[in-house]
C-alpha cells in the first residue's frame, strides 16, 4: 500500500492538497492511504518549510503548492513501481 | 515576498473535518486546483509532453492578454472622465465630480496593475523556493548575510502561516539568527505589490525610496539583533529540532505560468475589495477634504506626526494594495512623504498576526526587541524624508 501524507498546519491550501491527493488516489486505482499531518514538529522533521507539503512514500514531493492531480498520480505510480 | 494579508492564524482542526475554520491567509488561501481530465499515465514522459503542449497554448494567450492589457490601460483616463463628467453629468472641479473621477480612474488602474504584477511575481516566486534561499544563506557571515537575506526576502514566496517552520528550518540549517530575522523582516516589509503600486501611482523615485529604506531597515535590524547575541531569547526547543533536506522540485515553464495565474486568482481574488475600499476612502479625501488640510497634522512641521503614524499603523493590518490609495490621498492633501511612508511601512511590516504566530518560537522579550528596532527604523525613515523635504518629488 502506498502511504501519502499531506503536511500542513491547517491552512486552506493544505485542505485543497488533501482533496487533490484523494482525487489522485481514486484516479490511480491504487491501494493507497492519504493522511493529514498537522503537528508542527512532525512537519519540520520532514524538512518542510512551506506548507502544504506532500509526501508519497518516504519522499517529500512538493512544498508550498498544490500540484496537479495527474502529477500526483504519476508520483503514486512511480512509488508502486518501486515497491 | 508574497503579499501578507489578513489574519493567518490557523485553527487546529480534527483531521477529518473538511471545513476550513481559520481565517484564510495570504499564501495559504484558495488556490484553485486544476481539474484534471487526463487519465492516469504511468511514466513521466506523458506528463512532460502534455506540459509542452500546454505551454504552446499558453504563450499565444499570454501575448494576446498583454496586448489587450496595454490597450485598455491607455484608455483608462479618458474613460474615467467620460464616465464621471459626460455619462453621470458631474462637473469637473466639484467635490463629487472629482471624487467620482478619482475612483473611476484609480480603481481600474490599480486593479489592472495588480493583476499584471501579481502574475509576474507569481512566476518569479517559483524560482526562489525557501529551500534554495536557505541553502544560499546557510553558514553566511553576518553583514553580508543580512544584505543577502533581505534581498532574498523580497523574491522568496512567504506567508506568515509558514513563518514558524521557515524560522526553525533556517536556524537549524545554520543560518545565523540575525540573518534569519533580516529575511523575516524584509519579507513582509518590502512587498513587491506595494513596490509596483508605488511605482504606478507616484513614479519611480518614491518606489526606489521605499525599496532602499525598507531593505536598509531589514538589514540593520537583523544585524543589530545579531550583534546583541539574543539567541537565548529564542525558545530553547527550536535548537533541538532536526531539519531534513528536501530535494529540488523542478518545475516546467507551463507550470510556472500556471502558478502565476493561480496567484492572480488567489491574491487579486482576495484583495480586490480592500483595494476598492482603499480607493473609495482615497476618493472621498480627494474630493471633500480641503487642499492642505492635512498639512498642519501630517505635514513636515508637525514633529509628532511620524511617531503617531507608526503607533496608529501597528494595530492596523491591511494588505499593501489596500493601504496605498489612502497614502496617495494623504499625500495629495499635504501630508509629508516621510509621515505617509512611515504609516504605510508600520501597517504592512509590523503585523500583529505574524507576531502572534512567531510567539511560538520567540520569547516575548525577543518579539518586543524586534518590534522596537523595526519601529525605530521606520521612525528614522519618516524623519529623514521629512527633513530632506522629498515630498516635493510627488506632485
Amino acid at each position: 500500500m502506498v502511504e501519502i501524507k499531506v503536511l500542513g498546519t491547517g491552512c486552506k491550501k493544505c485542505n485543497e492538497l488533501y482533496e487533490t491527493a484523494l482525487k489522485a488516489v481514486e484516479q490511480s486505482g491504487v491501494d493507497a492511504s492519504v493522511q493529514k499531518v498537522e503537528d508542527i514538529d512532525a512537519i519540520l522533521a520532514h524538512g518542510v518549510m512551506m506548507t502544504p507539503g506532500l509526501m508519497v512514500g518516504d519522499e517529500v514531493k512538493s512544498t508550498g503548492r498544490v500540484p496537479e492531480v495527474r502529477q500526483i498520480v504519476s508520483w503514486i505510480m512511480t512509488e508502486v513501481g518501486r515497491s | 515576498m508574497t503579499i501578507p494579508a489578513d489574519s493567518d492564524v490557523a485553527v487546529a482542526r480534527h483531521a477529518d473535518d473538511p471545513v476550513t475554520v481559520a481565517p484564510s491567509s495570504a499564501c495559504c488561501s484558495s488556490a484553485s486546483v486544476e481539474p484534471s481530465s487526463v487519465l492516469p499515465e504511468s511514466g513521466d514522459g506523458g506528463l512532460a509532453s502534455s506540459r509542452s503542449s500546454r505551454l504552446r497554448r499558453y504563450v499565444p494567450a499570454l501575448a494576446v492578454g498583454l496586448v489587450a492589457w496595454f490597450l485598455i490601460y491607455r484608455e483608462l483616463l479618458p474613460f474615467a472622465e467620460w464616465l464621471a463628467f459626460d455619462v453621470l453629468g458631474l462637473t469637473a472641479g466639484t467635490a463629487l465630480g472629482e471624487a467620482v473621477a478619482f475612483f473611476a480612474y484609480d480603481g481600474p488602474k490599480v486593479l489592472m496593475l495588480l493583476i499584471l504584477v501579481v502574475f509576474f511575481v507569481g512566476i518569479i516566486n517559483t524560482f526562489f523556493t525557501p529551500e534554495r534561499t536557505r541553502a544560499l544563506l546557510a553558514g553566511r557571515r553576518e553583514a553580508g548575510g543580512n544584505v543577502m537575506a533581505a534581498g532574498l526576502g523580497i523574491v522568496t514566496p512567504f506567508c506568515s502561516c509558514s513563518a514558524v517552520p521557515l524560522f526553525i528550518g533556517f536556524l537549524t540549517a545554520g543560518v545565523p539568527l540575525g540573518v534569519t530575522l533580516s529575511f523575516l523582516i524584509a519579507a513582509p516589509m518590502v512587498n513587491e505589490v506595494a513596490l509596483v503600486l508605488l511605482f504606478g501611482l507616484f513614479g519611480w523615485q518614491v518606489a526606489a525610496l521605499y525599496l532602499v529604506t525598507g531593505l536598509s531597515i531589514a538589514i540593520l535590524a537583523g544585524w543589530v539583533i545579531g550583534r546583541l547575541h539574543l539567541e537565548g531569547w529564542v525558545e530553547s526547543w527550536v535548537y533541538d529540532m532536526r531539519a531534513a533536506e528536501v530535494g529540488e522540485q523542478g518545475l516546467s515553464w507551463a507550470q510556472r505560468l500556471e502558478e502565476g495565474a493561480r496567484s492572480v486568482k488567489d491574491i487579486v481574488g482576495r484583495v480586490w475589495p480592500f483595494v476598492l475600499a482603499g480607493i473609495a476612502i482615497g476618493a472621498f479625501i480627494h474630493g471633500y477634504v480641503p487642499e492642505d488640510y492635512l498639512a498642519s497634522v501630517m505635514g513636515q512641521g508637525a514633529w509628532w506626526s511620524v511617531p503617531l503614524a507608526v503607533i496608529l499603523g501597528v494595530p492596523l493590518y491591511t494588505n499593501a494594495a489596500g493601504i496605498i490609495p489612502i497614502v496617495e490621498a494623504l499625500l495629495a492633501k499635504g501630508a509629508a512623504l516621510g509621515t505617509a511612508l512611515a504609516f504605510m511601512m508600520a501597517v504592512i511590516a509590523l503585523s500583529l498576526p505574524e507576531f502572534v504566530i512567531l510567539r511560538k518560537v520567540l520569547r516575548p522579550r525577543m518579539i518586543a526587541t524586534v518590534v522596537g528596532i523595526v519601529a525605530t527604523g521606520i521612525l528614522l525613515v519618516g524623519y529623514l524624508f521629512n527633513a530632506l523635504g522629498i515630498g516635493s518629488l510627488v506632485t
